[in-house]
């Protein structure tokens, strides 16, 4: 700065800087808070803060074995502010003898400091440093809580540094390694990384590929994610909450309707007679019973017929029949019941009662017209048929049930198996969910 | 609340205190490191040119914290093995003095609370737990550092100490410590990390390219 006069507030600082292992240009973006660069030509990393830009170390890739898929310079708006992409990392753990690799971004803004963005398949995360230490419960799982949530331990991994490119707040080093230790609360993970006495703590919150490339302005589509991310949210969880939601509501309306249907229901007795069937009598059976009067709207007639059957059967052809238009409805019943012993102790078979509702019938003056029949050689049966008005019916109303509770079940069953791909690639696996002990 | 002026005793420059109780101060043309007696300035030293600076504050940035209003009227630079911060010296509109910690836009505000029971020097590491006020702090980090550079008024004598121990805690609910173990008896700062939109800044430094 000059040594002139007072500092002159908004002066830019433009700063040349060459790389001192191969001479390339570097571009320093963060006004001074770097640690570190590293030269994208040569793959040096320079020490930021020494006016030399000592090297400190470098290291061998593959030809653009990695290379960012957001570039370096890229400005973007995450959360209301804007960021420059300043620095790349790659980072690498190793499970079961497999190495995995996710990838971070360090993002700078000079007034609210640095962010981060991690990638990993295609999954995003919006990182930013923790104010507050979470508390950590060494339950089984571990958990932590912060701002009063409670995150379940996903992973413990050391991660080491495989790749950097550009400019960093810390010191990086290729090769360097960290325990990085996961919590996650969907769409959001705590993580702690502690590299020798130190801890630090961060928290991510999940982003989509899609949300990332709009906020960057970056060309194409986003790859797609691939599997289930640790701290993704579950696209179902919404809907299942929804739909349980909409099922309560459906259930309260289906009682309110039941109830409103009891009470209003004429549930009103027309007709009742007491008749015999001898099966013995060879004369014409049918007959019809006296006239009565179905009031009020359309709706359903009940016919109940009570017997003193016993290991017998009777057949009624009925038929209610209206005495001004002739319309008829027919239907037949079948009574019958049987009772004994046997190895298995008593059992018995259907029963003296039956009872069928005719639905939609129109108000007017009606009779039933009764045809028994029955094995010759019963004898004489003792019966009597009841008619009754509008009477409230519940079948409808299991249906209704079943119809409403089926999607719900269905839904809540994609939504745990979305928790059981999560947790899958866990260190703490659900049972049965194969070779990630 | 301008205080008497005086003049530099280097260069002869006016040299203003906005804050009565200031101790020390850097002129802005020469540099030189002033101290306030009870007559004049006596400078005691010279600061380097500042390093290249990241902060977004400067002097002169006003700001609010809980309800107060505070204007940033000096600063101490330190440096450490992994790069360096700024401590603002503020002036709340109370006539109290605190600081504004700036590490790589990391913000704590910070005010001296003597009177606590504090580790001696060398006695803390990271994790233990101590609790001051009610409130529970773990030692996130020990640093040594040295101070690098002085800008602007200052509550005490601050340009010939060389190196600083320092042992910074955090709390589960935000708060944070700092104990300075510059001087023969240790210091113990109180107070809480915040988010830059919270300080409601003004008059802040400009960057090239931002706004």
């Amino acid at each position: 700065m000059s040594a002139s006069g007072p500092t002159p507030p908004g002066k830019p600082q433009v700063k040349a800087l060459n790389c001192p292992g191969c001479g390339a240009a570097l571009t320093l973006r963060t006004f001074g808070n770097a640690v570190t660069i590293v030269c994208d030509s040569c793959h040096s990393i320079l020490d930021a803060t020494d006016p030399n830009l000592q090297i400190l170390q470098q290291f061998k890739v593959a030809t653009d074995e990695c290379r960012p898929l957001i570039p370096l310079g890229t400005r973007g708006k995450i959360r209301g502010t804007d960021y420059e992409v300043i620095g790349f990392e790659r980072r690498t753990i190793q499970v079961d003898g497999i190495a995995y690799s996710w990838h971070e971004y360090v993002l700078f803004n000079p007034y609210k400091g640095f962010r981060y963005l991690s990638e990993y398949n295609g999954h995003w995360n919006d990182v930013s440093v923790l104010k507050a230490l979470p508390e950590v419960h060494a339950s089984s799982p571990p958990t932590v809580r912060y701002l009063g949530e409670t995150y379940r331990h996903f992973q413990t991994a050391k991660a080491e540094t495989s790749f950097v490119l550009g400019e960093f707040p810390w010191q990086v080093r290729v090769g360097e390694s960290a325990v990085v230790t996961d919590y996650v609360s969907p769409p959001r993970v705590v993580s702690s990384e502690q590299t020798g006495q130190e801890v630090s703590w961060s928290m991510g919150e999940y982003m989509s590929g899609k949300e990332i490339w709009k906020a960057f302005h970056l060309p194409g589509d986003a790859p797609e994610a691939v599997g289930v991310y640790e701290n993704q949210p579950s696209p179902l969880s919404a809907d299942t909450k929804n739909i349980w939601v909409a099922f309560a509501v459906f259930l309260l309306l289906l009682v309110v309707m039941m109830i409103g249907c009891d009470t209003l229901a004429r549930n009103e007795k027309v007709f009742t007679g007491d008749y015999k069937f001898d099966s013995n009598q060879r004369a014409e059976s049918s007959f019809v019973t006296d006239d009565f009067e179905l009031k009020g709207h359309t709706s359903n007639v009940e016919v109940t017929t009570s017997t003193d059957l016993n290991n017998r059967w009777i057949y009624l052809n009925y038929a209610l029949i209206n005495e001004d238009t002739g319309q008829a409805f027919d239907f037949g019943r079948e009574v019958s019941y049987y009772h004994g012993y046997d190895s298995d102790g008593s059992w018995s078979e259907g029963g003296q009662n039956d009872s069928v509702a005719v639905p939609s019938v129109p108000a007017g003056r009606y009779y039933l017209r009764v045809e028994p029949e029955g094995d010759p050689g019963y004898g004489a049966t003792y019966y009597s048929v009841t008619v009754k008005r509008d009477v409230p019916q519940y079948s409808f109303y299991g249906i209704a049930l079943l119809a409403l509770l089926l999607p719900a079940i269905l839904l809540t069953w994609r939504s745990l198996s979305f928790e059981h791909m999560r947790w899958a690639e866990s260190d703490h696996p659900p049972v049965g969910s194969g070779d990630n002990e | 609340m301008t205080q008497p002026a005086g003049t530099c005793p280097n260069c002869g420059a006016r040299i203003v205190f906005r804050w009565s109780s200031s101790v020390q101060t850097v002129c802005e043309y020469c540099k030189s490191i002033l101290v306030r007696t009870d007559v004049d300035l006596q400078k005691v030293g010279q600061v380097a040119d500042l390093p290249p600076d990241s902060s977004p504050i400067q002097i002169g940035t006003e700001g609010a914290y809980n309800h107060k209003g505070f204007v940033a009227i000096g600063r101490i630079v330190y440096e450490y093995e992994l790069g360096s911060w700024n401590e603002w010296h503020l002036m709340l509109n109370d006539g109290t003095s605190g600081w504004l910690s700036d590490a790589q836009d990391e913000y704590a505000v910070s005010f001296a609370a003597p009177g606590r029971k504090l580790p001696e020097p060398g006695q803390c590491h990271v994790g233990q737990s101590f609790v001051w006020d009610n409130q529970r702090y773990d030692v996130s980090t020990l640093t040594t550092a040295h101070y690098r550079g002085v800008q602007g008024e200052l509550p005490f004598q601050y340009w010939d100490k060389k190196d600083v121990a320092f042992v910074d805690l955090r709390s589960e609910t935000g708060k944070f410590a700092t104990i300075d173990y510059s001087d023969q008896k240790p210091v113990l700062y109180l107070g809480q990390m915040v988010e830059f939109e919270d300080l409601a800044l003004r008059n802040l430094r400009a960057f090239e390219g931002w706004s």
